[in-house]
């Protein structure tokens, strides 16, 4: 780790002004400080959003969860309403890292990182979300723009995120073994915008499978799914997964989570 | 009330709660990190970014001139003091009778780099972080290289490791009667072939190495506190070998080590050079790897590539069995490299089992990799898997049950003296074989796999019957084979004068719990508590000699010194109470901590007589010294053959490939044993690691640019509780027969027996011929759907 300067103000004024040309917000630390530890990523300063209460907190109404951009993983796990509304959010915040991280991971922190195996995009994409930040708002389909990038300006603070409640959702994170990261995770949705299925871990951003909500949306059912065959077009090949094994789980896995979703 | 007709129960045998984890589990534990000198400087080292590349300059300008640096040290610093390379301890010869190949082993690089984290440069600040920064302004301009990966094809491959090995041939080694075996195969029924590899592992202490090198003025000396598993080795081959240093100079500190698995067996070039550094800047140095540089550094385990062939009668009758390996020895032999894939493998070849016949024929390389040496099992894994695999293999060409073929074939006459040079004391094969069935409930398995495949998955059931050779080593023996050191062992018993004792092993404990099985040994002796018993180790300072922890060799070999102090103790115990008692020495027993005159009720306890040796006033000192402390040296007459029965059940998801142990069992003879939890936790770790090699631990090397692949735990899939299930672990005893304690080792069994279990019962369930391991789950998945 390089020395770098720390602050951790209590208002989005001074965050925001604080930032400087070569600062980052730190916004729970669990993927930045890791890069920073192995001076895979150096910054001057940090702005810790930790002590902005209005960046915190959970609101459920008929229609949408919001979720301040501060709200650890640990806190929307425990969420009773999320879990009501949203079971496969909140299925989804339970199984983020470990406990450790989930109480100190924040939604836009994993938001703004943009992780290519990251679970809380696949939410984000797989329920149509919207991103609230201290400018506008930006619909999740057009927020993740590449590995690691979004359509977030220089400084630009992500206030929260809010999801439409569908009928059904479910979250199934195939793990790479090492990492425990997402090797594929299915966000799946079926609500008043149609028929979703996001993916995580298996391209170099979180995408939507089309044909996988064709067949579902004229049939939602695990057999539907089961007979789409994903191409491997541009999925991701390492060690834990050659580009057809990805592809393949995650057809298994979308069958899975059509499962799980029809189950509740 | 107490029933006084009972006597004490005795210490031995007894599942005592480990005296040491207190401070480890509170967080007072003293690791070498944990040291901290007055005027402390930090080591920090460049590292190669190249698997091979010629150095063809260094500039250190910047990096002299950056905040906090003390001094900068590089190969040519070393070279100027006549600094040695770090040796190997092992001597090989070729089948040819020429001496194998030993490279200059460089403690800073000397011209060339040879592996990704070679150290390049050492570079000494007043903090860690200053030295980091002032590492990444050193300037080096390489000459990259073609680097040797594939150790298939390091043989020839045009590219030379070390200049002068044109050939990347350390040795070619054979073992074994060849026109026997030849004379077998020429006239067997069946042959079973198998084509495998062992996978590269990498160890992963959960303390990483560290050291803080010391030197002071004043009686010109050096301390060295390392994460060290033999301190004395440690000693021995720094001084005698590359600093050219007295003995009587060095004191090797190696405190609380978190775990060694082997990999902290060798002597490193880090605290190598600090030591040397460390009067050149006359201020401690303190080095701690990051993982990253664990990753790269620590000496890796296994990485063979086989062919086994075994020759059987129509009855199914081993008649021979013929093996082919390449060992990748990385890139420099570390110190126990050369005997890993020769000595401490082929030797192990014939199993459980009466092959009349064995050959083997060992080819070790040198790659652009991080050393490979000795990791838990060290060889006998390797063995152990080739043999299980193609007795396995075997009885499914044959048609017959596996555990039937595997019976037809047991030894079952001790001592037995195998083809390839051990001879087995003692055993009872069957015994563990027919109790790991019954556990089992083998005859239950069709049931449970009929109820897996109602499910949609596969079930496979797989044996692994194994033997190891431990209590390394009778070293006249190991002398002969090429061990350039002796391996017996030290213990010294200090009786103080109010009855409490001091013991000082050579043995070390880095997660063995020494400082209980030891005092517990000592204690039921003694006759006292195991409280007044205080175990001291890996210290050279303190301990008299030793030679160090591995190889399943500190109770048998370890322990065995300490009783043999612990007699001489007794021993003269006997003539001061003799003298008390006024009787003969002859007619003094000594039993539950009193000497007492044979047959009569006059009896002098045990703190009695050691105060009386020092404070001699009624003492028969024209005949006998005051004080009461003596010490032993061990050397086993032969090995110790730790042997058991591994059977493991797996249900295997053929949608994904995901492979679920539902049973692992491990009915082990490891002989007598002392503390039943103590030897219960090595067994459950050291099926961890077994299965961790068989199911998802493989370190992995870009072929084309020698870059580590899996360089941290992102990617190095190390496992975890919940890929496991709970072990069943039980035993049979048969005692070593040339021990005092009848005691065999139980250390490595675990790692040993674990692998070709589990991928025999993976075999078994997708009616495959093998999977490589680690048995990935997209291997796995590839099999079961029959996908190339």
């Amino acid at each position: 780790m390089y020395a770098f300067d720390y602050q951790r103000p209590e208002n989005r004024g001074a965050a925001v002004g604080g930032l400087g040309a070569d600062g980052r917000y730190l916004a729970g630390g669990q993927s930045l400080i890791q890069a920073m530890k192995l001076r895979l990523s150096r910054s001057e300063r940090l702005v810790d959003l930790s002590a902005m209460g209005d960046l915190k907190g959970i609101k459920v109404d008929g229609t949408t969860v919001t979720i301040g951009a501060m709200t650890t993983h640990a806190e929307v796990a425990a969420s009773v309403e999320v879990k009501n509304a949203i079971p496969g959010l909140h299925e989804l915040a339970a199984g983020i890292g470990d406990q450790m991280v989930r109480n100190m991971g924040t939604i836009g922190g994993s938001v703004a990182n943009a992780d290519p195996a990251a679970c809380y995009p696949a939410a984000l994409l797989g329920l149509g979300a919207t991103v609230h930040t201290d400018h506008r708002t930006i619909a999740a389909d057009v927020f993740f723009t590449g590995l690691y990038e979004t359509a977030l300006q220089p400084g630009e603070l992500i206030t929260a995120v809010s999801f439409p409640i569908p009928k059904y959702s479910a979250y199934i994170k195939y793990k790479q073994p090492a990492s425990r990261f997402a090797l594929v995770g299915i966000f799946l949705s079926h609500g008043a915008g149609g028929v979703r299925v996001a993916v995580t871990g298996a391209k170099s951003y979180v995408f939507r499978v089309t044909s996988m909500e064709a067949a579902l949306t004229a049939n939602f059912t695990a057999a539907a799914a089961k007979a789409v065959n994903v191409l491997t077009d541009g999925i991701n090949g390492d060690m834990h997964g050659s580009p057809a094994y990805r592809a393949a789980m995650i057809t298994v896995m979308t069958q899975r989570a059509v499962t799980a979703a029809l189950a509740r | 009330m107490t029933d006084m007709s009972n006597p004490p129960v005795s210490p031995i045998g007894q599942s005592l709660l480990r005296r040491e984890d207190q401070r480890f589990l509170t967080g007072v534990g003293q690791y070498t990190d944990d040291v901290v000198m007055p005027r402390q400087t930090f080591a920090v080292f460049l590292r190669s970014p190249y698997a091979h590349a010629r150095i063809k300059s260094i500039n250190l300008t910047a990096a002299n001139a950056a905040p906090g640096v003390v001094q900068i040290f590089v190969g040519a610093d070393l070279a100027e003091a006549k600094v040695g390379g770090l040796p190997c301890g092992w001597l090989i010869h070729s089948k040819d009778g020429t001496p194998m190949k030993e490279p200059a082993h460089p403690v800073l690089a000397q011209g060339k780099v040879r592996h990704v984290g070679d150290q390049v440069a050492m570079v000494v600040a007043e903090s860690a972080l200053e030295a980091k920064d002032a590492c990444e302004l050193i300037e080096v301009e390489y000459e990259e290289l073609t680097p040797v990966i594939d150790i298939t094809k390091a043989d020839g491959f045009g590219s030379a490791v070390h200049d002068e090995v044109t050939d990347n041939v350390c040795y070619d080694w054979g073992h074994g009667d060849k026109a026997a075996v030849d004379a077998a195969f020429a006239v067997a029924h069946h042959v079973t072939r198998l084509d495998f590899a062992n996978n590269r592992l990498i160890p992963n202490a959960m303390e990483p190495r560290a050291a803080n090198a010391v030197y002071t003025r004043h009686d010109e000396s050096y301390t060295l506190y390392v994460s060290n598993q033999n301190p004395h080795v440690e000693r021995l081959l720094m001084c005698a070998f590359v600093l050219g240093l007295p003995e009587s100079k060095v004191r090797v500190i190696a405190p609380d080590v978190g775990g060694g698995f082997g990999s902290k067996i060798f002597l490193y070039a880090e605290e190598t050079a600090m030591v040397w550094a460390s009067k050149k800047v006359g201020r401690p140095i303190k080095w701690t790897a990051e993982r990253s540089e664990s990753f790269l550094t620590d000496a890796h385990g296994r990485d063979h590539s086989s062919t086994a062939e075994l020759a059987m009668d129509a009855q199914g009758n081993f008649l021979a069995l013929r093996v082919k390996t390449i060992a990748n020895m990385g890139a420099y032999l570390s110190t126990f490299a050369s005997s890993v894939p020769t000595i401490l493998y082929a030797t192990l070849l014939a199993g459980q089992y009466k092959t009349p016949a064995i050959y083997a024929e060992v080819k070790a390389v040198f790659t652009n990799t991080a050393p490979v040496d000795a990791y838990r099992g060290a060889g006998r894994p390797e063995a152990t898997y080739l043999v299980e695999r193609i007795v396995e293999t075997a009885a499914r060409e044959m048609k017959m049950e596996p555990t039937a073929l595997r019976r037809q074939n047991f030894i079952t006459q001790f001592p037995y003296a195998t083809p390839v040079g051990l001879t087995y004391d003692t055993g009872d094969f069957a015994a563990h074989l027919d109790k790991g069935m019954a556990i089992a409930d083998v005859a239950g398995f069709p049931a449970r796999k009929a109820a897996s495949a109602a499910k949609g998955k596969l079930r496979g059931i797989g044996y692994s019957c194994y033997i190891e050779a431990c209590g390394l080593a009778p070293s006249n023996i190991a002398g002969a084979l090429g061990a350039r050191a002796g391996l017996f062992e030290a213990g010294e018993v200090r009786v103080h004068p109010t009855g409490t004792v001091t013991v000082f092993t050579g043995s070390h404990s880095h997660g063995q719990g020494h400082e209980t099985t030891f005092a517990q040994i000592v204690a039921a002796k003694l006759g006292i508590p195991v409280e007044n018993i205080e175990i001291v180790h890996g210290d050279t300072g303190r301990v008299p000699f030793g030679m160090g922890t591995y190889g399943s060799r500190s109770l048998s070999v370890g322990g065995t010194a300490i009783v043999k102090a612990v007699d001489k103790i007794i021993a003269k115990g006997k003539k001061i109470a003799a003298h008390l008692l006024e009787a003969a020495d002859t007619d003094i027993e000594f039993e539950n901590g009193e000497f007492r005159v044979v047959g009569t009720d006059k009896k002098v306890p045990f703190g009695t007589v050691s105060l009386t040796a020092y404070v001699p006033h009624n003492y028969p000192l024209d005949k006998l010294e005051p004080g009461l402390n003596e010490n032993a040296f061990y050397d086993p007459t032969n090995f110790t053959y730790p042997a058991g029965t591994h059977i493991c059940e797996v249900e295997v998801d053929p949608e994904t490939g995901k492979t679920t142990v539902c049973s692992f069992i491990a009915v082990d003879d490891f002989g007598n044993i002392i503390n039943p939890m103590i030897v219960s936790g090595q067994v459950h770790g050291g099926i961890a690691q077994g299965l961790g090699q068989a199911m998802m631990e493989g370190c992995r090397y870009d072929v084309e640019s020698g870059q580590l692949l899996t360089g941290s735990f992102m990617d190095y899939t190390m496992p975890r509780a919940d890929d496991l299930p709970n072990f069943t672990v039980d035993h049979t005893v048969t005692p070593c027969t040339h021990n005092p304690l009848g005691v065999k080792g139980c250390g490595e069994a675990g790692a040993i027996g674990s692998p070709p279990a589990f991928i025999n019962a993976l075999t078994d369930a997708l009616g495959v011929r093998d999977i490589a391991m680690p048995a990935t789950a997209e291997r796995v998945w590839r099999a079961a759907n029959h996908i190339a």
